[in-house]
C-alpha cells in the first residue's frame, strides 16, 4: 500500500493537509481530466437512462395499465416485451459500460497513473 | 375449469395479491405444513452437504490473514464473483415467492422481479469500481476514508447490523419453514441446522468458502430452473404464444394475468418501493463486501455485468415458470387441496419441479432451495461479522492498532454469536409474520448505507457530521415509518388503521437521508469539516484511478 494511513481523527491535525506530490501530478494530468469528464458523462447518460427506462415502466404501470394491457400479437399484451425489455435493457446497459470502461477508460487510467512518476 | 378449481385460483390470487408489495418473503410468511419425510430431497441435500464441507475444509488451510477471511485474498476473478453475488442475492423467497406470484397472478411477478434488477446498473455506474479502488473490506472503509474514523464507522457498523439482521429474521424464518415443508423437518431442527451450518462454513472457510458455497448454489439453482423452464417450453412446443394461451385458458382471470393487476396500488407507494429496490441493492452490507474479493476495479465491474446477467436471466426464467405453473399444476388435483395449492402457496416452483421432472427432480429442487437458503445467510453472517470485527472492534475500539490473529478471533466469535442470534430469532419469530422484513432491510440499506456511500464518493462537501445527521435520520426514519406502516402497524400489530399510509418508505426516508447529509455539511464550520474536504482530492484521485488501492494479498 502507498497511501498514507490516515488519523481519521481531525482534532489533532492542523487545517493543512498536506497531499502528496504525486497525487497533484495525476490531478493535474491531462489524462485524468480527460478521464473524468468522458467517465463521469457517460455513467450519469446510462445512469439517468436506466432511471428513465425503470420509472418509465413503473409510471406506466402506475398511471396506464390499460396501455399495457393492449394487445400486440394474439394474447400477447404489450407489457410483456416492455417487461423483458426492461430487464434486457439492464443487462445491455451494463455491458456496454464495461465494454468501454475496460478498454478506453482503463488506458486513460493508466496513462493519469505514469503521470505520477513525473 | 371445474368451480372447484375456480374457488382455489381465486383464493391463491387473493393471498398473492395480499403480500405486502416490499417484501418478496411474503410468499413464505405463515405456517407450513409439515410433509412427510422426503428422502430423495434428503440424499441429494446431503450430498450438497458434503461437498460444501469439503469445500471449507479446503478454504480453511487458504484462510490465514485478515485479507484471506474477509476477501478470500482478493484472488476471486470478475466471472466468480459475477455468480457469487448471484448466488448471494437469488434467495429461495425470490426464486419461490416470485414464481408464486406470477403463478397467482401472472405479469405482476414480473414488475417485481424488475424492481430487483434494476439496482445493478446503478451499482455500476455510480459504486462498484469506486468502491473497490478506496475499499478494503467494508462500505465503512469508503464511507469513513476522509471523514472522522470512529463515529462513521459506529454509524456504518448499525446501518450493516440493522440490514442484516432483518434480512437475516427473514431468511431463517423462511428457511424454517420452507425445509419442514420441503423435508418434513421440524420447524426447529431445520432452523438449527441453517444456524450451525453458516457457522461453520464462515467460522473455518471465511469468504474463500462463503463465495464457493455461493457459487455451486448458483449453478445448481440456474441448472435447475433453466430445466424447469426448457421442460414447460417443451410442453407447448417451444411458442411462447402457446404458453400464455394456455394459462390464460385455465386461470379464473384470464386475459388479465396479461397486463397489471392489484400490485401496484397507488403512484406513491410505486415509487418509494422503486427507491427502496434500485438504491437499496447498492447499499446491501453483504453485496457490497463482495467487490472486495477481486483484484481490481476493471474485475469489479466484469462482477457486476455477470451478475446483472445471471439475476436477469433467472428472472426470466421465474416468469416462464410461474405460468409453466398455471398450466401444469394449476389444473392438476394431485397438486392441490381444499385450500389451494398442497403445501401453501410458494409450492408453485416446487410443485412444477415434480410435474416436469419427476420424485428426483423434485428432491433435487428441494436440495437447491435449502443449499440457497445457506448460501444467502453465509454471505449475510460474514458481513455482519466483519461489520463487528473491523469497524467495530479493530477500528472504533483499539483505533488500528491490532494484528491479525485478534481480529480473525473476533471475527470468528462474532459469525458464533450472529449465527446463534439467528438460530434464536428464527425459533422466536417462527410464528410472526415477518413479510415486512426483507422489504426493511432493503429500505435501511437505501435510506443509511447507500446515501453516506454515495455521498462521501462522489460530493466533497461531505462532513462527518453531515454524514451522521444524514444516516441516523435515514435509518431512524425507514425503521420508524415500517412500524408506524400497513406492514408492521396493522398486520403485525393489529391496529385498525396504519399512521403512515405506504409499506415502503423509502420515498420519504431517503430524501431525509440525503437533507440531513447535505443540512449537517453546509452548516458544518468546524476545523474538522475544513480537513476532510481538503483530504478529498487524494481520495477522488484514488477513486478514479485506483492509484494506492489494495491489491490482492500475495501468499
Amino acid at each position: 500500500m502507498t497511501t498514507k494511513q490516515h488519523s481519521g481523527d481531525g482534532s489533532t491535525a492542523s487545517t493543512e493537509v498536506h497531499v502528496a506530490p504525486e497525487i497533484l501530478r495525476i490531478l493535474e494530468s491531462p489524462a485524468f481530466t480527460e478521464l473524468r469528464a468522458r467517465r463521469g458523462r457517460y455513467s450519469a447518460i446510462l445512469t439517468t437512462l436506466m432511471l428513465l427506462i425503470y420509472y418509465g415502466f413503473i409510471l406506466a404501470i402506475a398511471f396506464a395499465p390499460q396501455w399495457l394491457a393492449i394487445r400486440i400479437d394474439g394474447v400477447i399484451t404489450l407489457g410483456i416485451p416492455l417487461g423483458l425489455g426492461v430487464i434486457l435493457s439492464a443487462i445491455v446497459l451494463t455491458g456496454i459500460y464495461v465494454r468501454r470502461a475496460n478498454g478506453e477508460f482503463d488506458a486513460l487510467t493508466v496513462k493519469a497513473v505514469r503521470s505520477a512518476q513525473g | 375449469m371445474n368451480p372447484m378449481n375456480r374457488m382455489i385460483l381465486k383464493t391463491l390470487t387473493a393471498t398473492a395479491l395480499l403480500a405486502p408489495l416490499a417484501s418478496f418473503a411474503a410468499a413464505l410468511e405463515g405456517q407450513a405444513e409439515k410433509q412427510p419425510l422426503n428422502l430423495t430431497a434428503i440424499l441429494m441435500f446431503v450430498a450438497f452437504v458434503a461437498l460444501t464441507l469439503g469445500i471449507t475444509y479446503w478454504a480453511s488451510r487458504r484462510t490465514q490473514s485478515r485479507a484471506d477471511f474477509y476477501t478470500a485474498g482478493g484472488g476471486i476473478t470478475g466471472f466468480q464473483n459475477g455468480l457469487a453475488i448471484a448466488g448471494d442475492y437469488m434467495s429461495a423467497a425470490s426464486f419461490l415467492g416470485i414464481s408464486a406470484l406470477v403463478f397467482g397472478s401472472g405479469f405482476d411477478g414480473l414488475i417485481y422481479s424488475i424492481g430487483f434488477l434494476v439496482g445493478w446498473p446503478v451499482i455500476m455506474f455510480l459504486i462498484a469500481e469506486r468502491l473497490r479502488n478506496l475499499g478494503k473490506f467494508t462500505f465503512a472503509d469508503v464511507a469513513s476514508y476522509r471523514l472522522d474514523q470512529t463515529s462513521i464507522r459506529i454509524l456504518a457498523a448499525a446501518g450493516t447490523l440493522t440490514t442484516v439482521a432483518f434480512y437475516l429474521i427473514a431468511q431463517m424464518v423462511g428457511a424454517g419453514q420452507l425445509i419442514k415443508l420441503l423435508f418434513g423437518l421440524d420447524y426447529n431442527i431445520a432452523v438449527v441446522l441453517v444456524g450451525v451450518l453458516m457457522i461453520v462454513y464462515v467460522t473455518f472457510g471465511g469468504m474463500l468458502a462463503t463465495t464457493w458455497v455461493q457459487i455451486i448454489k448458483a449453478m445448481l439453482l440456474l441448472g435447475g430452473a433453466s430445466f424447469m423452464a426448457f421442460m414447460v417450453m417443451r410442453h407447448v412446443g417451444f411458442s411462447v404464444e402457446a404458453l400464455f394461451e394456455q394459462a390464460i385458458a385455465v386461470h379464473k382471470d384470464g386475459q388479465a394475468i396479461m397486463a397489471p393487476g392489484k400490485l401496484v396500488k397507488d403512484p406513491v407507494s410505486a415509487i418509494s418501493l422503486g427507491l427502496a429496490l434500485m438504491f437499496g441493492t447498492a447499499g446491501l452490507p453483504h453485496i457490497l463486501m463482495r467487490f472486495f474479493t477481486v483484484k481490481n476495479a476493471a474485475e469489479a465491474r466484469k462482477s457486476v455485468f455477470y451478475a446483472t446477467g445471471f439475476i436477469g436471466y433467472f428472472y426470466i426464467l421465474t416468469f416462464i415458470i410461474g405460468f409453466g405453473a398455471i398450466v401444469l399444476v394449476g389444473t392438476d388435483t394431485f397438486y392441490l387441496d381444499d385450500k389451494g395449492l398442497r403445501g401453501g402457496t410458494n409450492m408453485a416452483a416446487i410443485h412444477l419441479a415434480h410435474a416436469v421432472g419427476g420424485d428426483v427432480f423434485l428432491g433435487f429442487i428441494s436440495a437447491v432451495a435449502f443449499a440457497t437458503i445457506l448460501a444467502v445467510v453465509a454471505g449475510l453472517t460474514l458481513s455482519g461479522a466483519t461489520a463487528v470485527s473491523h469497524d467495530l472492534y479493530a477500528h472504533v475500539l483499539r483505533k488500528g492498532k491490532v494484528n491479525d490473529k485478534d481480529e480473525i478471533r473476533v471475527s470468528k466469535f462474532a459469525t458464533i454469536g450472529l449465527g446463534i442470534l439467528a438460530i434464536v430469532l428464527g425459533v422466536v419469530f417462527e410464528k410472526q409474520n415477518v413479510a415486512f422484513m426483507v422489504g426493511l432491510a432493503f429500505a435501511i440499506a437505501a435510506s443509511a448505507n447507500f446515501p453516506i456511500l454515495l455521498l462521501s464518493i462522489v460530493w466533497r462537501g461531505l462532513t462527518t457530521r453531515g454524514a451522521l445527521l444524514g444516516g441516523g435520520l435515514g435509518l431512524v426514519s425507514a425503521v420508524t415509518l415500517t412500524v408506524l406502516g400497513p406492514a408492521v402497524w396493522v398486520k403485525v400489530l393489529g391496529h385498525a388503521t396504519p399512521i403512515f399510509p405506504y409499506d415502503a418508505p423509502a420515498l420519504f426516508s431517503m430524501t431525509l437521508a440525503f437533507l440531513g447529509c447535505w443540512f449537517g455539511s453546509v452548516t458544518d464550520r468546524s476545523a474538522r469539516a475544513k480537513i476532510e474536504s481538503a483530504r478529498y482530492i487524494e481520495q477522488l484521485v484514488r477513486a478514479e484511478t485506483g492509484y494506492g488501492a489494495t491489491g490482492a494479498s500475495n501468499h
